[in-house]
């Protein structure tokens, strides 16, 4: 098991030990271990089938692994259910679009925020003071933070499912921030956009982490080699479910497991297009 | 042609050589205070008023705090951003204390930003946000002069140090501390104003050569908009949207000329994209709009149109066909006969109605286009659906306009007479000439283009046109646009192509003939009309340059060419055209910030193109490159196929 205890003084946001995860016969994950600092943006990669959505799967609790712990804030949450997790500031978004298609952008954010909203069928249908303080001070959390922040003014009333695919990352973005998390897992938020739509994100996923209002620690899975190695803090790379490196993007670039393990998917890929 | 004889309209003030903008906002301030709105901007997705009171508050403490800083009378500030109350309040408060006023395009390139902040010899540069910012800290070692960049938007500003910069909350905050030191200062700095002083530095987009810079008194912007109004008259209970770029005359005519006589109620959009949407939220009584804007709202309604079910379609048809009827009454003078007046008013029900709220015209009383040529198919469009839409003729050089339709009389091919207190002749060759109190001061720092343009006291426009038999004023073309057709006639390239754009699926069009066997066209399609069509039809295609090569696409703009060649004479008809391989752009010098195409530019840079159209060729093969903004260049080859017109 590597070891991670250059800045051990300080507490991990998120601690994953031991990881054991396998589906049958298959092993997605075999103890992987890894600390997220407070603050920073921590990537994952690794060739197609690594184990990267296993692991993100893990952390927000749709899976749970057969070994391992998981904690958080100091707490441990392996045996929490993921609107649990979600509760405590753990948010996502992924890989497929997964939006409400037939609603419209402001209600998909608007479902982000849900989870906070405390107000009961009572006191909604009798829309009392708290429960109108409370709706205000959501719609202002939403259109102020938000709204404005990803730029998608003019598509706020559009039905999702007809917007273009950048737009509709972008809103999965926004409906993660609603939860106003403490951390945010990305999935691959990258993945099918053009070249303006790859830097619009990139731009947006540094504001997250680094606007005083924010400060959101992300752990990011992408396949975009060149946006990980500008944003990220320090990156993991993971390849058939065990990790075999971790350290600062400059370190993980020239690692030659890195470069082996790409490289074999690079045959592989060329193999399977013949 | 003699000015008219509208003289005064309800509520109108006396326009002295002492007033000038700033004095009005004071006056206005007092009058209305906390009881009326004077700007409205829309954040956050609700529209978030300002009183009379509040606007004045943040116009004096900035204006202040630019005081602290430095500005003194008859200094530059040149301004960048989207149309925000931030914008205009920087504008009032450069005026209110002597400064001058510099407008910048949102979307101008660094060089252009470099010239214009360096030729006004600009000491302040209001930048919006970090996009603004970034121009003017990659141009201030280039301009000396400059002393401060204020910002307003916050936003990915926070690795921002430069000792440049400086946010605008700030500088009102040194305002505030002035104000509480010397609380007359205010007050006296907009008193020593004076009418005549210089209040506008307004640079012009220029078709052919680099901008000149049109200087502007605080007399000339007001007498402007007194005169429009004597025919129009505005109200303070009205709402006006600003969305166009303030660096246009036009924006300027309407939020400050006018808006400050009467006091109307200002309303920006939240975000460019949504101004559409915020127009139709606020439904404005004044519009005024360059042609493309009408052309763009045309084009959505004819798409929308295809795409309806039958029944729809036939709704609107039958309602077309009633409004068009109207409005050929209308033009023609003839009282309309009361059965047509009832059904007039079931298509309002059934279809204009409804059409009108869409497009944000519910209840626009009088709605402009100038700046550039309009079809009259656009023209009867509009009037069908019961918009009274008037053609407005004038430059920066005359503070907007000079020359206007009157309600009951109304011709699309004409401009309309002048307003009061204007004159407007030709001379004998041909070139239209106005005079009037709001005729601009000169050029700044270019004494011989200003001796070319004002003689007399009278502006030579460079435009040519005739006074009809009614008295209308009818613009043929910029003088040196015109075209010698085979015959010896002359055509306007302009006019063809504002026929042309009548066709949703044709963006822009550029007509080519000076001194050529025949006529012929390029075209830029529409890349969202064409794609969609393309789409619907099964068509496949991976980019505008494809697209725009396609056969079947041939065949789509065919045909309004062909249907346009029919009402013009034999040497005037489109015999040949290219679609081009991509849309004519302002950032690659091809149109001017205010979208007119500079001819002896493209010219030179498409000769292949024109040269394959005057010989036997059918392709022509381009091999070009490409600047993108961030300065990649892409090399771009293809194939553009020549069509021929049969007639």
């Amino acid at each position: 098991m590597p070891q991670i205890d250059e800045q051990s003084n300080e507490t991990p946001l998120l601690k994953v030990e031991n990881i054991h995860m396998s589906f049958g016969g298959v092993a997605a994950l075999m103890g992987v271990s890894f600390e997220v600092k407070g603050g920073e943006i921590f990537s994952l990669i690794g060739p197609n089938g690594a184990g990267k959505t296993v692991m993100m799967n893990c952390i927000n609790g749709l899976y749970r692994p057969q070994k391992g712990n998981i904690s958080f804030d100091g707490k441990l949450i392996s045996g929490l259910s993921p609107h649990q997790r979600a509760e405590m500031g753990i948010s996502r978004t992924f890989q497929k679009i997964e939006l409400f298609s037939g609603m419209t952008v402001l209600d998909n954010i608007r479902l982000g925020r849900h989870i906070h909203l405390k107000s009961g069928i009572l006191s909604g249908s009798l829309y009392l003071g708290k429960t109108a303080r409370e709706e205000i001070e959501s719609r202002k959390f939403i259109e102020e933070e938000i709204i404005d922040l990803l730029e998608i003014e003019h598509i706020r009333n559009h039905v999702t499912g007809m917007l273009p695919y950048g737009m509709q990352k972008r809103v999965e973005l926004a409906r993660a921030l609603a939860l106003n998390p403490k951390i945010l897992l990305l999935d691959e938020p990258l993945a099918g956009l053009n070249l303006e739509e790859v830097e619009d994100m990139a731009r947006f996923i540094l504001d997250i982490n680094e606007e005083e209002r924010w400060r959101v620690t992300c752990v990011l899975v992408e396949h975009d080699m060149g946006v990980v190695m500008d944003l990220s803090d320090r990156v993991m790379a993971l390849s058939f479910g065990e990790k075999i490196a971790e350290g600062i993007p400059h370190e993980i670039q020239n690692h030659p497991d890195v470069i082996k393990a790409y490289l074999g998917e690079v045959e592989e890929l060329y193999v399977t297009r013949r | 042609m003699s000015p008219a004889d509208e003289k005064y309209y309800p509520g109108e003030i006396e326009i002295t050589h002492d007033l000038t903008i700033p004095k009005l906002l004071l006056k206005n301030a007092e009058k209305f205070g906390e009881r009326k709105v004077a700007i409205r901007e829309k954040e956050f997705g609700v529209w978030i008023p300002f009183t009379w009171r509040e606007h004045l508050e943040n116009v004096k403490f900035l204006s202040l705090g630019l005081v602290s800083l430095g500005l003194k009378k008859g200094d530059k500030v040149v301004m960048i951003g989207d149309n925000r109350p931030e914008g205009l309040w920087a504008e009032m408060a450069a005026m209110c204390v002597g400064g001058i006023g510099v407008w910048l395009f949102q979307d101008c390139l660094m060089d252009e930003v470099q010239y214009i902040v360096d030729h006004s010899d600009s000491t302040f540069y209001f930048a919006e946000g970090q996009e603004e910012v970034d121009k003017a800290l990659a141009i201030k070692h280039k301009c000396p002069k400059l002393t401060r960049v204020i910002w307003d938007d916050p936003k990915g500003m926070r690795n921002y140090d430069d000792p440049i910069l400086i946010g605008l909350k700030e500088v009102q905050e040194l305002g505030r501390e002035l104000d509480r030191e010397k609380p007359d200062l205010f007050e006296d700095l907009v008193n020593q104003g004076k009418g005549d002083d210089i209040c506008l530095l307004f640079y012009t987009s220029g078709t052919t050569a680099l901008p000149k810079g049109a200087l502007l008194t605080h007399y000339n912007m007001l007498t402007m908009g007194q005169n429009l109004m004597r025919v129009d008259p505005s109200y303070e209970s009205d709402d006006f949207v600003s969305y166009l770029p303030f660096a246009w005359i036009g924006e300027q005519m309407m939020s400050i000329s006018c808006g400050l006589q009467v006091g109307f109620t200002i309303n920006f959009p939240e975000e460019p994209e949504t101004s559409q949407e915020n127009v139709r939220e606020i439904g404005p009584h004044v519009m005024f709009a360059p042609p493309r804007l009408y052309e763009q709202m045309t084009r959505t309604v004819q798409v929308k149109y295809l795409d309806a079910a039958w029944l729809k379609r036939k709704a609107y048809e039958l309602a077309m066909k009633i409004g068009y009827h109207i409005a050929d009454f209308k033009f023609e003078k003839k009282p309309i006969p009361w059965y047509w007046s009832l059904l007039k008013y079931l298509a309002y029900l059934w279809c204009h109605k409804k059409l009108r709220d869409h497009l944000g015209l519910s209840r626009v009383r009088n709605a402009y286009t100038g700046g550039a040529a309009m079809g009259p198919d656009h023209f009867r469009f509009f009037h069908a659906i019961g918009v009274n839409l008037k053609q407005i003729y004038g430059q920066t050089e005359i503070a907007g306009i000079s020359v206007v339709h009157r309600n009951d009389d109304i011709k699309f091919d004409t401009v309309g007479k002048p307003i009061p207190d204007t004159e407007v002749r030709i001379t004998e060759e041909g070139e239209i000439i106005s005079k009037s109190p709001s005729v601009f001061q000169g050029y700044y720092k270019m004494d011989e283009e200003t001796a070319k343009t004002l003689r007399d006291g009278w502006l030579h426009s460079g435009d040519t046109g005739f006074i009809d038999g009614d008295g209308h004023l009818v613009v043929f073309d910029r003088t040196k646009d015109i075209m010698i057709l085979s015959d010896d006639s002359k055509s306007s390239p302009q006019f063809l192509e504002a026929r042309l754009k009548f066709s949703p699926f044709l963006k822009d069009a550029w007509v080519i003939g000076d001194h050529k066997p025949y006529v012929t066209a390029v075209i830029c399609i529409d890349y969202n009309t064409v794609g969609k069509w393309a789409e619907d039809h099964g068509i496949v295609y991976t980019s505008y340059p494809e697209l725009s090569q396609l056969p079947e696409v041939y065949e789509l703009v065919q045909k309004p060419v062909a249907e346009v060649n029919k009402t013009l004479p034999g040497p005037a008809k489109i015999r040949k055209f290219v679609n081009l391989y991509k849309e004519l752009d302002a950032d690659d010098d091809e149109l001017t910030r205010t979208r007119k195409i500079r001819r002896t530019f493209v010219e030179e840079r498409y000769k292949d193109i024109v040269n394959a159209l005057y010989s036997d060729t059918d392709t022509i093969h381009m091999d070009t490159n490409i600047t993108y903004e961030d300065g990649r260049v892409v090399k771009i080859r293809t194939d553009l196929r020549v069509a021929e017109v049969p007639v």
